[in-house]
């Protein structure tokens, strides 16, 4: 017990530091994903064109080295080269990366509302951003719960890999404490603790899932 | 102004890809009239329903919502509809109804009726809910006023879609098929709805395959088919005594 006591403070340091990521990447990383997702469905071919090549790019090479390439790389790149510390290097990468998986999440959504409800709020003079703010994108909010439910689970594990850029987050303060003290309890003491982040979360997703079932389609 | 009619059709053309499926429809509606339409799916009906209110756009011809146009065609064949914010506004003197409701199932029912006023005319809460709440008593749904579309049956939903419609004030009222998608017994409790309003001298139209309501409730009768009007006649006349064969055969059909 005494030696619980002992290796919990840097743990819970390092969850600290998971969920600041996790947080801020959710907070920006949804707004920018409902955005991307308007544009792709809009009908500015142009935009809509980049918008999908970009969640191609996004998707299609690993976070890891989105982070890789954020901290190490994007310094030596003329013009928009920046050198970012490794916070920020981080936040930027799970923003950008995560942002294209809400984009194609909100736009199943928005794509799988009937077009009778676009028809019924034009007929009643509804332009079309009243439509999508008051009729269309409420009742795609209660169609991706799931798999928005899905997502924020994978990002709080996701948060792991900025190990990387040498941040302490908890799973990285559960292996230094294993390597120095040669024992496992740390690694079971992270794995609940993130089991207790899902949990929470699953639980407020459960609660937005009954609020939304008071009404069927 | 006093003088022109509630829609003023002429020429109508439209397409979808390389089908045409309104060769010219022209068609005046007089304030307070109720016209049915009727004819063979695929007729077009529908079609030139939602090209009055803009939810398809003609490729010619010209239509005029009370005087004021929405599309127009000009010498040299081209068809040009008035800016944005005056097709909101003309559209506006109509309201349309649809086989499907259409209903918003994330709203109660009084929701659903007051949303478009509040958002579109921006009207105050307290003004808007009594009228609402007396549509819905004219509706006969005042006591649905707080469920949610789901729970009501579909002659339910299509009077709340009546009311609806009616909470933005329109002159005019668009029907597209109201009762098709109902079971038999619940058209007529929508029927009853659409035929007070009629007796309140509502301008209306409606495409329909309920041949009695044309018959009893219409002033006139469209009969469409191949995308042009067949014949447009008093009711009466025209299930007495159709005068083209067409007409003939599908009420034949029909009835």
């Amino acid at each position: 017990m005494n030696y619980l006591a002992d290796i919990l403070p840097p743990l819970l340091q390092g969850s600290g530091v998971t969920l600041q990521v996790f947080l801020i990447t959710l907070l920006l990383a949804v707004p920018l994903g409902l955005g991307l997702a308007l544009i792709r469905i809009s009908r500015f071919g142009f935009l809509s064109g980049l918008v999908n090549g970009y969640i191609w790019l996004m998707r299609g090479t690993p976070l890891m080295l989105q982070m890789l390439f954020i901290y190490f790389a994007l310094p030596f790149i003329p013009v928009i080269g920046v050198r970012l510390p490794d916070f920020p290097s981080a936040i930027l990468a799970f923003v950008l990366n995560y942002s294209a998986y809400f984009a194609e999440i909100f736009r199943a959504g928005i794509q799988s509302i009937d077009r009778g409800q676009y028809e019924g709020a034009q007929v009643l003079g509804l332009t079309y951003p009243q439509t999508m703010r008051r009729i269309v994108l409420p009742q795609v909010l209660k169609r991706i719960l799931p798999p928005m439910s899905n997502e924020t689970i994978t990002l709080v594990k996701d948060t792991s890999l900025i190990y990387v850029l040498a941040m302490n987050d908890l799973l990285r303060a559960a292996r230094g404490i294993v390597q120095r003290d040669f024992t496992t309890m740390p690694f079971v003491v992270a794995a609940a603790f993130y089991l207790l982040m899902t949990l929470v979360l699953t639980y407020g997703f459960q609660r937005l899932e009954k609020k939304y079932a008071v009404y069927d389609e | 102004m006093m003088n022109s009619p509630m829609i003023r059709a002429v020429d109508v053309h439209k397409r979808f890809g390389p089908v045409e499926v309104l060769k010219g429809v022209s068609l005046d509606v007089d304030k307070g009239e109720v016209l049915a339409v009727i004819g063979p799916s695929g007729s077009g009906k529908s079609t030139f329903l939602r090209c009055l209110i803009h939810l398809e756009t003609i490729h010619r011809g010209s239509i005029e919502i009370e005087g004021e146009s929405l599309v127009a065609t000009d010498a040299q064949g081209h068809c040009k509809y008035v800016p944005e914010a005056d097709i909101c506004r003309v559209c506006r003197k109509m309201g349309m109804v649809f086989q499907h409701f259409n209903l918003f199932p994330h709203l109660t029912v009084l929701q659903n009726l007051i949303e478009a006023p509040l958002t579109v005319k921006t009207a105050r809460l307290d003004d808007i809910v009594p009228k609402a709440e007396a549509l819905l008593r004219k509706v006969g749904l005042f006591d649905k006023r707080d469920s949610y579309p789901s729970r009501l049956s579909g002659g339910q939903k299509q009077r709340v879609a009546i009311a609806r419609a009616l909470a933005m004030e329109p002159d005019i009222m668009l029907f597209d098929e109201p009762t098709s998608a109902l079971d038999p017994e619940l058209t007529g409790e929508v029927l009853n709805t659409m035929r007070a309003l009629a007796e309140e001298h509502m301008t209306m139209i409606v495409v329909t395959h309920e041949m009695a309501f044309a018959r009893e409730v219409a002033g006139r009768v469209v009969f469409m088919d191949g995308g042009s009007i067949v014949e447009a006649r008093p009711a009466r006349e025209l299930f007495a005594a159709p005068a083209h064969p067409r007409t003939r055969a599908f009420l034949e059909k029909m009835l």
